[in-house]
């Protein structure tokens, strides 16, 4: 791949060679797994493995579970109560698969979070960051639907307040909103479309995991000082990384299997933690459970959703500026859409000429707020809707799309930004002095 | 319509949080149940116990639908020898369609469904219910207690009490509970401002324990709280048939991947000792 100038693969053997002319795959895997990797990244770069593992265990359990599983509304409750009772090993590859969605969530939040303090957006990772907020955006609808199908009473009601999102919006709300159920009503046609989709979507997103890699494979990764790596020639390029294979390989497989013993803790003692007990009664359209509270990695944007009620100030301007277009139902929709497209343009709305958070003194505590802020919105999402919470809410939203929206584009002209140095390899030496300067070349440092 | 069903919902999310907001949590007692925490498992013969409670006064009404009869005889559940399974599932009567009539039910037949219609079926309750929540929303009580479905159904049945002395004049139907909040619950009992003079409501299950209701063939003394523990923890089981399996399943996993991950680190301190120049001695 293009890049950073390294080594490439090349066929020694008759048989590689044989092999080569024809279609070149282990150069492309040699080029891939050997890519220049910045040789100063941290351990907030361990996540793209275990979403690559998040992806590949949702598949593998989810391809097994569906041997199973029966998508029809007499039947499905039934299937799950099969697979956790009477399938070999069926309960264990189901909880996989629930905490393993939640796995998935957690690690992507980690992911997006890096991206915003060290600036990965910014040019020219724009593309590898638009594709990383649409495979977020599928992962939403994956899960969602995911949820939906073991359809129990949250699962049903779940799919009917999110569906019914659709049917806010004007002239056509309803309309699209039948066509997405495949009927007036959560039901059957919802449950197979769902199943389908499902189905479907971890490929789409695996496809563009795929793309996502080819991106940053093609600018070269991001490092914590935002300093590009020097491409003048291969000796400089060295200087500044690491081939992937094995330093980035064994280091992140290590945080890997560490994330992972907690993850087992959790599915192998406490796999309900995360989960809602009502979904353990069957769907029935006749009651409406007391709360229907989405699952926690829906709840910062359910926040948002609710956030803004008729009697906002904001809501009331829309609704008078487009003639009652704009309800407070609708706003709360573009909202919640917003929030998540406010984050795909951050490449644009960031100003400032300096990428990494570490070298923005001030950028920092807007950064650590947002950080707060998500997870107070997180917490507002599971809180009934009234006072004190409405209030909390509307302040905490309405920082979400500040930040990306005021404080990113002035930041970048206000901040007076640290002196960043001038290399990674200047960096990487600051935390581990050459031999040479400390003491004498021949004696061996203690392990710390 | 559809419209109205989601803003039903939307409106249920502000309609049930005053009774939360009025400190209405259940008074749910945190039993100690031999399956607890990560070292716990099912008590076999309190489990055979329970199952007895669920067959001499549950089941005159309620089911358990998706539990097959044939479990009663598996490893870390009941455990019944197969001639007592077999003993036990004739007891019940199925239809089966293929016949189109009412035959002695099998080891592979499920149990039966609930007997009453506004009897819900016991198959999942145990997971279905949470005895612990908060604080504030957060979840760590049931981070460190645990769920507590187990707890509030040993609780619920051991909740019953005399109704209190401000609905004497109240013609509300079913049994004052101390433990259900769910219930229908007499104006005679609340504050003018709405708040609940007195814990818990009315439930339209009769007290189904009063003490010495089955005779336990090993001689625990048949109290309230122990039927209700006992129906508790076989409810449990019936939820969570595979609790032993997945605890054993997660031990494994825990202990291999902790000491995949010693050995990772140290091919990771390795590998990188040359890269961060650390102490590289002359021998490697």
């Amino acid at each position: 791949m293009a890049g950073i100038p390294h080594d490439h693969y090349e066929p020694v053997t008759q048989g590689e060679k044989w092999l080569h002319r024809r279609l070149p795959v282990v150069g492309l895997l040699y080029d891939t797994l050997m890519i220049p990797t910045p040789k100063n990244l941290n351990w907030m770069w361990i996540w793209g493995i275990v979403l690559t593992f998040c992806l590949a265990l949702q598949i593998v359990t989810g391809i097994v579970l569906a041997m199973h599983y029966t998508p029809h509304v007499d039947l499905a409750f039934a299937s799950v109560e099969h697979i956790m009772r009477n399938v070999n090993g069926g309960h264990m590859l189901r909880y996989l698969h629930q905490n393993g969605a939640s796995l998935f969530f957690i690690a992507v939040y980690a992911h997006i979070f890096r991206g915003l303090y060290y600036g990965s957006y910014k040019e020219p990772r724009e593309v590898t960051w638009i594709i990383g907020i649409l495979i977020f955006v599928l992962m939403m609808g994956t899960a969602f639907m995911g949820y939906v199908l073991p359809w129990g009473q949250m699962s049903f009601w779940g799919a009917t307040v999110i569906t019914g999102l659709f049917g806010a919006i004007p002239f056509v709300g309803e309309a699209i909103q039948t066509w997405l159920l495949g009927g007036p009503a959560v039901d059957n046609a919802t449950l197979n479309r769902f199943f389908s989709l499902h189905y479907l979507l971890p490929f789409v997103i695996a496809g563009l995991v795929i793309v996502h890699i080819w991106a940053f494979h093609t600018t070269g990764n991001n490092n914590p000082t935002g300093v590009e790596v020097r491409r003048g020639s291969k000796e400089e390029a060295e200087r500044d990384t690491v081939p992937f294979w094995p330093y980035y390989v064994i280091k992140d497989l290590f945080a890997l299997a560490i994330i992972l013993a907690i993850f087992f803790a959790i599915v192998g003692f406490m796999p309900n933690y995360l989960g809602h007990p009502d979904n353990y009664i069957e769907a029935n359209p006749l009651v409406t459970p007391a709360h229907i509270v989405p699952e926690w990695y829906f709840l910062p944007f359910y926040a948002i959703l609710r956030a803004f009620t008729s009697d906002v100030w904001i809501v009331i301007a829309a609704n008078f500026l487009t003639g009652g277009i704009i309800d407070a139902k609708f706003f709360g929709v573009l909202a919640m859409f917003g929030a998540i497209a406010v984050m795909a343009l951050a490449p644009w709305l960031d100003t400032s000429s300096v990428r990494s958070g570490k070298y923005r003194p001030q950028f920092k505590w807007w950064f650590w707020l947002l950080v707060i802020d998500f997870f107070v919105l997180m917490w507002l999402g599971a809180m009934p809707a009234e006072e004190p919470y409405a209030t909390f809410s509307l302040i905490a939203s309405a920082y979400w799309f500040a930040y990306f929206l005021v404080i990113l584009p002035l930041l970048g002209v206000m901040e007076k930004p640290l002196p960043i140095p001038e290399t990674i390899e200047e960096d990487f030496d600051a935390h581990y002095p050459p031999k040479g300067e400390a003491s004498g070349a021949a004696a061996p440092t203690p392990a710390e | 319509m559809i419209r109205k069903i989601t803003l039903s919902a939307v409106a249920a999310l502000g309609l049930a949080s005053p009774a939360l907001a009025a400190g209405e949590a259940p008074k749910v007692t945190d039993y100690d149940f031999s399956f607890e925490g990560p070292f716990g498992t099912y008590d076999q013969m309190q489990l055979q116990r329970g199952l007895q409670v669920y067959t001499e006064i549950c089941a005159a009404c309620h089911g358990l639908q998706y539990v097959p009869l044939r479990t009663l005889g598996d490893d870390g559940g009941p455990h019944l020898p197969e001639d007592q399974v077999r003993a036990y599932a004739e007891f019940y009567e199925v239809f089966d369609p293929e016949i189109d009539d009412f035959r002695p039910a099998k080891p592979t037949d499920h149990f039966p469904g609930s007997q009453l219609e506004n009897a819900p079926d016991l198959s999942l309750m145990a997971k279905a219910r949470a005895g612990f929540s908060g604080p504030y929303g957060l979840g760590t009580n049931q981070f460190f207690k645990g769920m507590g479905g187990p707890e509030y159904i040993a609780s619920l049945l051991a909740g019953y009490d005399d109704p209190p002395e401000c609905a004497a004049e109240s013609d509300i139907e079913g049994s004052y509970n101390r433990v259900f909040t769910a219930g229908g619950f007499p104006d005679e009992c609340k504050y003018e401002d709405g708040k609940h003079k007195v814990e818990g409501s009315w439930i339209s299950m009769g007290q189904p324990l009063y003490g010495d209701d089955v005779e336990y063939e090993d001689g625990t003394s048949a109290s309230i709280d122990q039927q209700a523990q006992d129906v508790a923890a076989f409810l449990m089981w019936a939820a969570e048939p595979k609790l032993n399996a997945r605890k054993e399943a997660g031990f494994i996993a825990v202990a291999f991947l902790i000491v995949l991950s010693a050995l990772l680190y140290l091919t990771n301190k390795k590998i990188w000792a040359p890269i961060k120049r650390k102490g590289i001695t002359p021998a490697e």
